[in-house]
């Protein structure tokens, strides 16, 4: 197998790997929103449940979680959801694992929000609680004062860890692989398995480099047009 | 009935009672200084005065209109509070301006989240933001701020950012305007540029209470003093009688001796 191949094989998977990025991206990025403000309720017991259910996901190894995803509906309501899904899209419309990269979204989704909660509520708690006055002072509602002040400080505050965790999730990805997904890792390994060559599995970092690099600049652009106030 | 009247203010956090039944009397025009130590209730008091508390008891009424009965039953709904708050204007002690906004941004903001509540803010749109925009330029040329209305306040010094914090404050034309200790957070070089915007306010008649540390700013500018010591109004009367050799509070002698010396 020539090394244009290999690529081409390999970038199959890698599309896979940054749909789950992608999507676990717009979705966890706004769910962690309500986690993060009911984690900061005055009304104790949500409080108490959000907190306990971030406890909860960022207690248990991610591939834990998507191996419970993947299985519970088939062993508590004797209905295998995922595969199912999985062989009706198949037979239907040709698509392949979209079950199973149902249950990996599902996973990361509910993942990622909990670790990006906590980034919002520290952001938020952060900002000064002068600047909430000083909004009150000037007659604004709560909603104007969210959108208007404290959110855009947040975001400026937000950024740099946000970054690290959007990096880190691009490589999570590869967990996807425990419930045979087809994503990158899982395509190389096939080549070893099938045709017995290991040097692809090397390959595919080269991939990941690429697309982290691309990021790091992305993200950093997005930081330093954040930097002409400070706060 | 004076202007601005506050009777039989209470307000505790947890056990703690920081005011114990304050009498607060002022006149149209007349600046009040609130003097006393650390731990008094001056900043509650304030606090009270912008409805940013709501005391546990007492009455507060402005112009012969009855503002707050702490005593009535009902609570105040959030779109009352700002209606009220809208009445009173606050300056900060660490100015608050809102770091994303330039000098012009942080005037305009709050006037135009305002004038959407106008009926005819859809049709005139354009019209009420130019508005606003003049008022806001003509308030930072009297504080001598119209040369940074593009700046952004990490640009600017804290006795800018102060000036601006007042501008900010004028822009909602409060009938009272009031000061937390706005020169604390200042080097001493940077006071007279806020102390000047002051003594200009109080020279246009601008209604002003002000929380301070600086008494020789106090003894010059207000007309009136209220002493606060331990949550109870110590003194409240005329500054210069405050300030003069025959003041009836002894704690007041010792207090503004303490300071002076």
């Amino acid at each position: 197998m020539s090394f244009w191949n290999v690529t081409l094989f390999l970038l199959n998977g890698f599309k896979i790997s940054c749909l789950i990025f992608l999507v676990t991206l717009l979705l966890g990025i706004p769910l962690g929103l309500p986690i993060a403000f009911c984690s900061m309720s005055r009304f104790k017991p949500l409080k108490i449940l959000s907190k306990v259910f971030v406890w909860i996901i960022r207690g248990i190894p991610l591939m834990l979680q998507i191996f419970i995803i993947y299985y519970v509906p088939g062993l508590v309501f004797h209905y295998q959801l995922f595969a199912n899904v999985d062989k009706y899209l198949l037979i239907h419309y040709g698509i392949e694992d979209a079950g199973r990269i149902l249950a990996v979204l599902i996973a990361f989704a509910i993942n990622y929000a909990c670790y990006f909660s906590e980034i919002y509520r520290g952001g938020i708690e952060s900002v000064p609680r002068g600047q909430y006055e000083a909004g009150q002072v000037l007659g604004m509602t709560k909603g104007q004062i969210f959108f208007r002040i404290t959110l855009m400080q947040v975001i400026k505050r937000i950024v740099p860890p946000m970054s690290n965790e959007i990096i880190t999730l691009i490589k999570d990805t590869a967990l996807a692989n425990c419930i045979m997904v087809a994503e990158i890792i899982k395509q190389a390994n096939t080549l070893a398995a099938t045709k017995a060559l290991i040097w692809p599995l090397f390959y595919t970092g080269a991939f990941y480099l690429l697309f982290v690099g691309v990021l790091t600049i992305l993200l950093g652009r997005l930081e330093k047009k954040l930097s002409y106030f400070s706060a | 009935m004076a202007f601005f009247e506050m009777r039989g203010i209470r307000k505790s956090f947890g056990r703690t009672e920081v005011l114990k039944g304050v009498d607060l009397t002022l006149d149209r025009g007349q600046t009040l200084a609130i003097i006393g130590s650390s731990g008094s209730g001056k900043t509650t008091m304030l606090r009270c005065i912008n409805f940013l508390e709501v005391p546990d008891q007492g009455t507060i009424s402005l112009g012969g209109e009855q503002l707050l009965d702490a005593g009535a039953a009902k609570k105040l709904s959030e779109k009352e509070l700002r209606a009220l708050r809208l009445r009173f204007g606050l300056v900060f002690q660490n100015f608050n301006l809102f770091p994303q906004y330039t000098v012009l941004g942080n005037l305009c903001l709050a006037p135009q989240m305002i004038a959407r509540d106008r009926p005819d803010f859809k049709k005139n749109k354009k019209q009420i933001y130019k508005e606003i925009e003049e008022k806001a330029y003509t308030l930072l040329e009297k504080v001598g701020m119209s040369e940074k209305a593009q700046s952004y306040p990490c640009q600017l010094s804290g006795g800018q950012q102060q000036r601006v914090a007042i501008a900010r404050a004028l822009a909602l034309s409060p009938d009272i305007l009031c000061f937390d200790e706005p020169t604390s957070a200042l080097d001493p070089e940077l006071t007279v540029e806020v102390l000047n915007v002051l003594r200009a306010l109080a020279k246009e008649n601008m209604t002003m209470i002000v929380v301070t540390h600086e008494m020789a700013f106090a003894e010059e500018v207000a007309d009136r003093i209220l002493f606060l010591d331990k949550g109870v109004a110590e003194f409240d009367g005329d500054a210069k009688v405050a300030f003069g050799g025959e003041c009836p509070s002894q704690r007041l002698r010792d207090f503004v001796g303490s300071i002076r010396k």
